[in-house]
């Protein structure tokens, strides 16, 4: 046996691909062998962590120190100084990691803002398309302890139902019911989705865990078929996450060979089969009854609910469709417990939350923290603040149906039940962060156009009432507006929300009301402009 | 594959992982500053990580830090162990790394002769 003294992990995804991680990863393998490292040090790609714009980054194990933007010329002195000599260079930039894994650490960096991981605890640790690291990393042991213990799929569910876990793409509904619902729902064939469309603009947590870890979401959709009576699952994907694609492809045949999936389950007579589908692009097929359709393999228009899935879902057997993220919680809750879980976030909305952190920010990127934590923490401790030492305007939450908050706001804590009292939704987690120079009347534009393109053109009031919006929002931007304008914007958000047939349509109130409401000033001043000429 | 087999696999790998876990039960450190190196460092770290592997220890880490400023004792080996003063050796020779291994590393009792500081 031999062993390595320091790992170095290298993440590949489309940032550092662009920034050339692949030319530094050669320079450093050369480095290494010049040095006469090579049987010392073990160099191992790894998926996204997470962070976003820092170039090719470098994560240092023992250290757990990490360097951002490395350039091809950077490696030989990172290679001379650190891992030859043990210290680190100066002038070229790192962090230590502030991620929250083997918690008891012998190199306690004091730091105060500590992540806690659930979802994401193997990004950083472990390359995702090698199966036995995966497995030494605790993979699959979920999924070996239902099997060792013979816990019933009752079991289960009452264990994912006391987790208080609720759905993550978007709607929070608690996953263990939906399961109780399709397991009990009549139905020779039952089915298990996993929604990986991702179609919110700026929002990229389920690439993160399908390029990072694709083998939790593997044993997450087997619990989850045992559990509900499936023997088939399908991962529907948004069609652009063309590593995701293969990386997932990837695992499920590792996985099928190690008899983790496929015909009988390492022996106990389960089986359970996965197939992922291409998405091809459009934002409403992330709904869970249009996705339905498109898999089915016609035009993806929205169903009229009910009948829900659970009963009538995929060529209308009983069906659960779950966000990638919620499913990424499910092996650590069967491992550790439903209680484990509620030692995060709050009571009505326990364990923790990944937020896409973009805009005018020091530190894009992903960060998972418990749920309930302060929307001013997320943006300046987290997120490192406003770029440019520029100050803060506003954050829209949620995505393109989210919620645009004022610094009235910045308190807020984030989790359902505390946004929902103030009017605001937790959506996709992505956190907009907009700077004092930032038009809100602007980003509505981009937002309705956002809509407009999305519309699926099934009903006529979103259909037509998008466009209707986003002319509207042109001419208050141009200044060509009225202020009554302002005000048919309202009213007509208003009435596609009472008439539209899906959530799409339904929810083009809520950006539109909150940025009215919240800066009415500027959407006035910007009309204004109108009067004066 | 059957549950037990996936139990093997399982247990053959750990040790693969468990130095990006953070979870040691003891550290050692060698000083890899210029003087180190040339003091003999590189074989005092690559017959620690030797001994180490023969022994599958597997909540050991052995790594690199800088110099301390300690020229005359170079190579110098710190073993750090959780609730335990920190024990710095000097003057690490191969066989003294190995015995650091075995007696202090394994069986918990410093090799005293080399001991030049100890910190808690
Ligand atoms: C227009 C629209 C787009 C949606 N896009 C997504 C998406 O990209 N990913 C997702 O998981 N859920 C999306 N949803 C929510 C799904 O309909 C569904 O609620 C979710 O997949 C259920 O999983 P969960 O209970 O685990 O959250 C979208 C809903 C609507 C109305
Ligand atoms: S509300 Fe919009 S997206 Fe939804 S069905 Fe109607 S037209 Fe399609
Ligand atoms: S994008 Fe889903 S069917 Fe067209």
């Amino acid at each position: 046996m031999s062993i390595y003294r320091t790992h170095i992990l290298v993440p590949v995804d489309e940032g550092t691909v662009q920034a050339g991680v692949f030319e530094v990863k050669r320079k450093l393998e050369q480095a290494i062998l010049q040095k006469g490292l090579e049987k010392e040090v073990k160099v191992v790609e790894s998926g996204t962590v997470g962070i976003q714009d820092k170039g090719v980054i470098l994560v240092v194990y023992p250290e757990r120190i990490y360097y951002t933007n490395v350039r091809p010329g950077d490696v030989t002195l990172i290679v001379d100084e650190h891992l030859l000599k043990g210290h680190i260079p100066p002038g070229i930039k790192h962090r230590t990691l502030d991620i929250q894994a083997g918690m008891k650490s012998l190199h306690n960096t004091g730091l105060t803002r500590q992540q806690k991981r659930v979802v994401l605890d193997k990004s950083w640790k472990i390359a995702p398309d090698n199966i036995r690291e995966v497995l030494a990393a605790g993979g699959y042991s979920a999924l070996e302890k239902i099997f060792g213990e013979k816990i019933t799929p009752e079991a289960i569910i009452d264990t994912v139902k006391k987790s208080g876990l609720r759905g993550r793409g978007g709607a929070g509904f608690p996953t263990g019911i939906k399961w109780e619902a399709t397991r009990n729902a009549v139905g020779d064939q039952k089915y298990i989705i996993c929604n990986a469309d991702e179609g919110e603009p700026g929002t990229f947590k389920d690439r993160l865990i399908l390029e990072g870890d694709p083998h939790k979401l593997i044993e997450a959709m087997v619990i989850a078929g045992y559990a509900i009576g499936a023997t088939k699952g399908f991962v529907y994907i948004r069609g652009e996450y063309g590593l995701s694609i293969e990386r997932m492809q990837k695992a499920m045949d590792q996985a099928r060979e190690f008899s983790l999936l496929g015909a009988n389950i390492l022996e106990t007579g389960f089986s359970f089969d996965l197939e992922i589908k291409k998405g091809a692009g459009a934002y409403i097929c992330g709904d869970e009854t249009a996705l339905i359709e498109s898999l089915e393999g016609k035009r993806g228009n929205p169903r009229v609910k009910p009948p829900y899935p659970v009963t009538n879902g995929l060529w209308q057997k009983p069906t659960a469709v779950n966000n990638v993220e919620t499913l990424a919680n499910i092996p650590q809750i069967i491992t550790q417990g439903s209680e484990w879980f509620h030692t995060m976030g709050t009571e009505m909305c326990p364990g923790t939350k990944v937020f896409t952190i973009l805009g005018h920010i020091e530190s894009p990127g992903l960060i998972e923290v418990e749920m309930g934590t302060p929307l001013r923490e997320i943006i300046f401790s987290y997120g490192g603040g406003i770029s440019g030492g520029k100050k803060f305007k506003a954050a829209l939450l949620g995505g393109a149906s989210g919620v645009f908050l004022s610094e009235k706001l910045l308190d807020v804590h984030m989790d359902l039940e505390s946004l929902k009292e103030n009017k605001a939704v937790l959506g996709s987690g992505a956190v907009l962060v907009m700077n004092e120079e930032a038009s809100i009347p602007d980003m509505l534009f981009s937002i309705l156009k956002f809509y407009a393109h999305e519309s699926c053109g099934q009903c006529a009031p979103c259909r037509v009432g998008t466009h209707q919006l986003l002319q509207l929002a042109w001419n208050v931007r141009e200044g060509k507006g009225q202020v009554e304008d302002i005000d048919t914007m309202m009213s007509l958000a208003e009435l596609m929300w009472r008439s539209s047939l899906c959530p799409l349509g339904q929810s083009v109130i809520t950006p539109v009301k909150s940025a009215i409401e919240n800066f009415r000033d500027e959407f006035v001043l910007a009309v204004s402009h109108n009067q004066v000429s | 594959m059957k549950l037990e087999e996936l139990r093997k696999i399982r247990e053959k790998t750990e040790k693969e992982m468990f130095l990006r876990d953070g979870k040691a039960r003891i550290k050692v450190v060698v000083g890899m500053g210029t003087s180190g190196i040339a003091a003999g460092a590189r074989e005092t770290l690559k017959t620690l990580l030797d001994e180490v592997a023969k022994r599958e220890l597997k909540d050991v880490i052995v790594s690199q830090a800088g110099e301390r400023g300690l020229s005359s004792y170079e190579p110098v080996v710190s073993v750090f162990e959780e609730g335990k003063p920190t024990v710095v050796y000097g003057n690490v020779s191969v066989d003294i790394a190995r015995k650091i291994v075995a007696e202090h590393v394994v069986n918990g009792n410093p090799v005293s002769d080399n001991v030049i500081e100890v910190n808690s």
